[in-house]
């Protein structure tokens, strides 16, 4: 599908530009990049090192010492793991299955009220009660404080996805519908036999989408999880480590280590590289699908 | 069709539900009260936030920033497009794209902790660079002016190698016959870029831009919050825009009302703002219009 590179003669002008185009890129990318090797490199310094020459990419004092004292006591990373994948891997189910329905449904020309439930879904993105409201309908309505399911629910699904999956399942002829409804198929057969194995590099897309939105998700855990959970999502997690000096607190209490003695900062980038490190592993195999998603669905129009 | 019920209850609960509670801008809102005990007040909420001038910053900040971000970011993502489908060298381009794509991945807590590391007074890569230059170290978290260019850089580093995709997918679909002959015809990259490439990406642009437009009032909440932090003073007047003063508002000041008021604010003009680029999107193109 690429533009065709065969070329008659190859000028000077576009020499230039491709060579332009390789020096440019080349160091976007690496922009891209070395800020996290600073994180990684900082974990692996001695603190004395960082408090006399800063951070920097290459350790000058070598020392895994930040990483013995995070793993010391690796309960509630692990525990944070665990609710961040439960989340991610729940609400990925959960929501993929809702909006793909939904996105169906709403496509079906024999569906008189799509419209109205589209413009309804659709309203939502242009007017809302904000923040505020938001807070004391999870906080005081629903009762969902210190609530798994405060964070969650809000998740499942957003109408930019369900436009996104109506969009996606329109080119599915109405014919296959129709004739499966003449076998004496019902809706939701259609929808779980016929209509989701026929959408997969859609429901591959949004899916990601999806699950990509839990894992980063710290913005509700910060409003509707206080601090007395035990278990906190993985982001937040590292938020507190980052920010709250009772983290450090509690590590050197726990590690035997005296408090002046603690690598504070080295210690908030070794838990940032064991936060972050195996999703960064992980995300080139999944980035494949990210790029076809939104190449298909920029092709469609 | 039962199918989509569940949506419906979702947003019925989720969206609509909290929409009533925009009541709280025009009540003094009391805690022991609850909503509908507290007093009424009418609209001496917004003119206290006229008053102190909150109003017109968050205004300010907020649409400038979204402008910075909507200009620079389409500029550099179709920049970056163009240039990746100038490279010939397959692996190069894999590699680049997925090194690009990084940035995106990662969660604005981390994109927090990695500002932190460069700008730091004490230890920051930027101070240890002026530093071994024999210039004086700067004090980022409490100059103002600096600001609005860090958060516009972060922007444009964590968001530009996903968005340039959209404009090389849109790239790939150009005829290549159209390439070939103008290549024919003796067109070196610079002219097919000008006379080809760039009318061809307009109308992707322009509809971008104009969705865009519809977003501007409201704010990037995670980027500001993990760069800024809400509480640092110093930095509002460069910093503050309407999600992080109502946040605030919420967490810090338990002052219900004043962050309602504010939110019914963005509402409102946020839903003029997206009538208006409607408005301009069926001018332009009438097929890719909203409603």
């Amino acid at each position: 599908m690429e533009v065709v590179q065969k070329r008659i003669r190859t000028d000077g002008t576009s020499l230039f530009v491709r060579g332009f185009g390789y020096v440019f890129i080349g160091l976007f990318a690496l922009c891209c990049v070395l800020p996290f090797l600073v994180v990684v490199g900082t974990s692996f310094t001695k603190e004395a090192s960082i408090t006399k020459h800063g951070f920097n990419i290459w350790p000058r004092e070598f020392s895994t010492f930040a990483y013995k004292i995070v793993f010391e006591n690796p309960n509630l990373i692990i525990g944070s793991y665990v609710v961040s994948i439960c989340l991610t891997v729940v609400g990925t189910i959960v929501g993929l299955f809702l909006v793909a329905m939904t996105g169906y449904a709403l496509q079906r020309p024999d569906f008189e009220q799509r419209n109205g439930i589209s413009f309804f879904i659709y309203f939502t993105t242009l007017f809302s009660g904000g923040i505020v409201p938001f807070y004391l309908l999870i906080n005081q309505y629903l009762g969902l404080r210190d609530n798994y399911l405060a964070v969650l629910l809000p998740g499942l699904m957003s109408p930019f996805l369900i436009i996104m999956m109506k969009s996606f399942t329109r080119s599915i002829p109405h014919a296959i519908t129709e004739s499966a409804k003449i076998d004496g198929a019902g809706d939701f057969t259609i929808f779980m036999r016929l209509i989701l194995p026929m959408t997969t590099p859609a429901l591959a897309t949004i899916g990601l989408f999806i699950a990509l939105g839990y894992w980063n998700e710290w913005y509700n855990s910060m409003l509707f999880l206080s601090a007395d959970m035990k278990y906190r999502p993985l982001q937040l997690f590292l938020y507190n480590v980052i920010t709250s000096a009772d983290f450090i607190r509690n590590s050197s209490a726990a590690s035997n280590v005296p408090l002046r003695d603690m690598p504070l900062e080295s210690m908030k980038m070794a838990t940032a590289v064991v936060a972050t490190g195996p999703v960064v592993l992980f995300y080139p195999f999944v980035q494949r699908y990210f790029i076809q998603g939104i190449t298909v669905g920029a092709v469609k129009g | 069709m039962l199918m989509c019920l569940p949506a419906i209850i979702f947003f019925l609960i989720f969206a609509y539900l909290p929409m009533p509670g925009l009541y709280l801008a025009f009540i003094k809102y009391n805690y022991t009260d609850g909503i509908f005990h507290s007093k009424f007040i009418g609209m001496e909420n917004f003119r206290f936030l006229v008053m102190t001038g909150d109003l017109w910053r968050l205004t300010f900040n907020t649409i400038a920033y979204n402008l910075g971000f909507i200009i620079f970011g389409n500029l550099l993502q179709i920049f970056v497009a163009i240039l990746l489908n100038e490279l010939r060298k397959k692996w190069f381009k894999k590699v680049s794209q997925t090194l690009m794509f990084l940035p995106f991945f990662i969660s604005f807590v981390i994109i927090g902790l990695i500002a932190y590391n460069i700008l730091s007074y004490d230890y920051g890569i930027l101070n240890n660079i002026l530093k071994s230059l024999g210039a004086d170290p700067v004090k980022t978290y409490s100059n103002g002016h600096i600001w609005p260019f860090i958060i516009l850089i972060t922007y444009l580093w964590q968001s530009t190698g996903y968005g340039s995709i959209v404009y090389f997918a849109a790239i790939m679909g150009l005829d290549s016959e159209v390439v070939e002959a103008s290549e024919i015809d003796g067109a070196n990259a610079l002219q097919r870029i000008r006379y080809i490439v760039l009318p061809w990406l307009k109308p992707t642009f322009i509809i971008l831009l104009l969705f865009s437009l519809g977003g501007v009032l409201r704010g990037n909440f995670g980027l500001f919050y993990n760069l800024v932090g809400a509480n640092n003073t110093a930095l509002y007047a460069t910093t503050d825009i309407i999600e992080t003063y109502v946040f605030r508002s919420l967490m810090n000041n338990f002052n219900f009302s004043m962050g309602s008021a504010v939110s019914l604010y963005q509402s409102v003009f946020g839903f003029i703002v997206v009538l208006s680029a409607n408005w301009l999107v069926k001018k332009a193109s009438p097929d890719n219009s909203l409603f």
